[in-house]
């Protein structure tokens, strides 16, 4: 994983002197709330329902046993014991007082973590595929690049007052598992005839309340040329985008406004007048990046699949592999989910206690580091296959070895109204109740992949436009009520979620999902996902059966 | 006292903004673009130095032809929030070769003196009312940054 170097360490401490000024500065009247406001926001530092809230950034979703202690500490120390893993590999803390933030800056610092550009109107923390270098599917690893995208982004000078907020992801597989689509810049590693590593560019994605897919403005980029062209394409928008309307702000309504043609030419002669050579990457920049990146030093093992004897046995055991455990990239090691979700648990959250004994976990199975998806799960990315039952013992006894990674309680959720100054309806209670309407684990896996994603309000942070099944609380005449959308997906088909009918009051939701899922297990053909099912059916099929349901329920 | 900061210090303003139209002050004057282009060759004819005032509506491009005659570009942020300002000062320092006076006129604040020194101002009219000796320590709070300075950097650049 990526170390700090001298400039780092000393950037990251003057960040933190700088706020700690800048909160001295609040406090005394200097600063009036209105010019505060953004400097604490780059800090990640929101004010919500009932306390501030620090957003802590995970850079590619990868973190060591120490740091995952030192986030353990913090949640005891200045929080309530407990942490929120949210859908952009951050990790949020509810309960932070303003004037001991710049103290957890500190404790962060002190293992090179960081909350700085998890919010504001900048370019956001960049975010990837959290199997990075696991990934049997992938062409490169991608985190290097997005190393050096955080490192360009960082305190920006032109792009720190940008329209609104921005927001990059970058994959390097095949299966798309950053959601690259979704975002204000999507970006793809992929090889020309030459097999010479560039980027397929994507601009003007994004959910919120005008959900749209991006748009390709660039086959192919050569990989060196990355930074200056989304100068360019960061410079068209500062300069261009609007900045009357809040909710028109984003690039997407730009890119919209001009057409994703003339968006991408204005990017070209912008990235041709500039001085390309001084932005180009060389190879010893990226080499230097790289070795950060380097896999850790894997045994030479045997057998391939010492599991499956055991797998036989155990049922349980086979249950757990066939969810939470993924293939490696060497063939001897494997992916270890460990799902944040099930029993009640509030999706994303972790105790203090889980994160200690995780990153004691790993320390033990999988070279002291652990990975955040964006599904708001744990994964403890090397583990040896002759390992996995001695972990599946201790996460059992941790209560961390729920088999229901990708399932229907697998639910992404934002902590709604129970936390969120800008919510109109909860979404964790929803997504207990979904959790509690399916238990029977055995049921779960018949059911197989389905993915439910819940947003307590437009601005859609739990990506409800995306899931399988969508659910977004809505605020009917001060009633909490909930409308569902079917057919979402965040992957290389990407497409947004088909409104199912009216919303739904919160003790109806579960039910409808169960009749939901009930059409999917009565209609599918062996072996179709529910998206297939849902494209090939329609939503009307699906809709007879919940509004018909209910009628009869009433009735 | 002055609440104009250049070379890290306060210093006197010798220039005057000149209106949309009307009489020009005497001496040195900074006039807005439109007024620039209605009435440019006057302008560029008269006794004492001259700047143009760019709103950041205002394309850096339109004074491409004029830079070598300007002594002043002045960038005006409406409000701290609103960065357009930040692109137009990199443009005229980095594409189209600005030297002279770069400064940062409007809702100027003591925490975004820094990224405008960074885009190439060089000068900094501080917002009325705001402490012009707590804003010159802005311009300590870092050491380092991630990005090459502009370039070509513009004599006297903080
Ligand atoms: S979707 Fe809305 S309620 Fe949920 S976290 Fe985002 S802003 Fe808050």
């Amino acid at each position: 994983m990526y170390r700090y170097d001298q400039l780092d360490r000393t950037f990251v401490a003057e960040r933190v002197r700088q706020f700690r000024d800048q909160v001295a500065r609040r406090l005394d009247g200097r600063l009036t709330e209105d010019e505060f406001k953004p400097l604490r926001l780059q800090n990640g530092l929101y004010l919500q329902l009932h306390a501030y809230m620090l957003r802590v950034a995970i850079p590619y979703g990868v973190l060591s046993s120490r740091q995952l202690r030192a986030l353990a500490a913090i949640a005891r120390t200045y929080d309530k014991g407990y942490g929120h893993y949210t859908t952009r590999q951050n990790i949020q803390f509810n309960w932070i007082r303003l004037d001991q933030a710049a103290d957890v800056l500190a404790a962060l610092a002190e293992v090179e973590m960081h909350a700085i550009q998890t919010s504001g109107n900048c370019v956001r923390n960049v975010t990837t595929d959290h199997l990075a270098g696991i990934a049997p599917d992938e062409i490169a690893d991608p985190r290097p690049y997005c190393e050096l995208l955080r490192q360009w982004s960082t305190l920006h000078p032109e792009f720190s007052f940008l329209p609104r907020k921005f927001k990059i992801a970058v994959t390097g597989a095949e299966a798309d598992r950053a959601a690259i689509a979704v975002h204000d810049i999507g970006l793809r590693l992929v090889l020309d005839a030459a097999g010479a590593v560039g980027f397929e560019v994507l601009v003007g994605g994004g959910l919120g309340r005008t959900p749209i897919l991006g748009s390709v403005i660039r086959r192919f980029l050569p990989a060196s040329d990355l930074l200056g062209y989304v100068e360019a394409i960061l410079r068209v928008y500062n300069r261009y985008g609007r900045r009357d309307n809040i909710y028109k702000a984003r690039i997407k309504i730009l890119v919209k406004a001009l057409g994703a043609e003339a968006f991408g030419r204005a990017v070209e002669a912008e990235w041709q007048a500039m001085d390309r050579d001084g932005m180009a990457i060389d190879a010893g920049m990226l080499d230097r990046v790289a070795t950060h990146f380097a896999p850790p030093a894997y045994a030479e093992l045997a057998d391939a699949a010492p599991e499956r004897a055991q797998a036989m046995r155990e049922p349980a055991f086979a249950r757990w592999l066939a969810r939470n455990v993924l293939p490696h990239r060497v063939p001897c090691y494997r992916a270890v989910m460990i799902a944040l979700k099930g029993g009640g648990a509030v999706p994303g959250d972790a105790t203090a206690e889980t994160m200690e004994r995780v990153a004691d976990l790993a320390e033990l199975f999988s070279f002291g580091e652990i990975r955040v998806t964006h599904t708001q799960n744990l994964v403890l990315g090397h583990v040896a296959a002759h390992d996995l039952a001695a972990l599946w013992h201790a996460l059992r006894v941790a209560g961390l070895a729920n088999p229901v990674v990708g399932t229907v309680t697998d639910i992404i959720a934002c902590p709604g109204l129970d936390y969120c100054a800008l919510a109109t309806a909860r979404a964790i209670p929803i997504a207990q109740a979904i959790d509690a309407a399916f238990a029977d684990v055995a049921e779960l896996h018949d059911i197989g992949d389905l993915r439910i994603n819940i947003s307590g309000c437009i601005n859609s942070c739990g990506h409800h436009h995306v899931g399988d099944i969508g659910i977004l609380g809505v605020d009917k005449r001060g009633q909490e009520v909930y409308q569902l959308t079917l057919g979402g997906s965040s992957a290389d088909e990407a497409s947004l979620g088909t409104i199912l009918g009216p919303s739904l009051p919160p003790d109806q939701v579960a039910g409808a999902v169960r009749r939901v899922v009930d059409v999917y297990m009565e209609r599918r053909e062996p072996g179709e996902s529910f998206l297939a099912l849902v494209r090939r059916l329609g939503v009307d099929a699906f809709k007879a059966r919940v509004y018909g349901g209910l009628e009869a329920h009433a009735a | 006292m002055s609440r104009l900061i250049k070379n890290l210090a306060l210093v006197a303003d010798p220039w005057r903004e000149a209106a949309a139209e009307g009489p020009l002050p005497d001496g040195d004057v900074i006039v807005p673009l439109a007024r620039f282009t209605a009435e440019r060759e006057a302008l560029l004819a008269r006794e004492g130095r001259l700047g143009v005032r760019l709103s950041p509506d205002d394309d850096p491009a339109a004074l491409a032809g004029d830079l070598g005659h300007l002594d002043l570009v002045a960038l005006a942020f409406p409000r701290f929030t609103d960065g357009r300002a930040y692109s137009q000062a990199r443009l005229l320092r980095e594409r189209l070769g600005f030297a002279g006076e770069l400064r940062a006129v409007g809702d100027v604040l003591r925490d975004q003196l820094l990224l405008m020194a960074r885009c190439g101002f060089d000068a900094f009219e501080l917002r009325a009312d705001k402490d012009p000796d707590d804003a010159l320590g802005a311009f300590a709070d870092y050491s380092v940054a991630y990005q090459a300075p502009v370039s070509p950097a513009p004599g006297g650049r903080v």
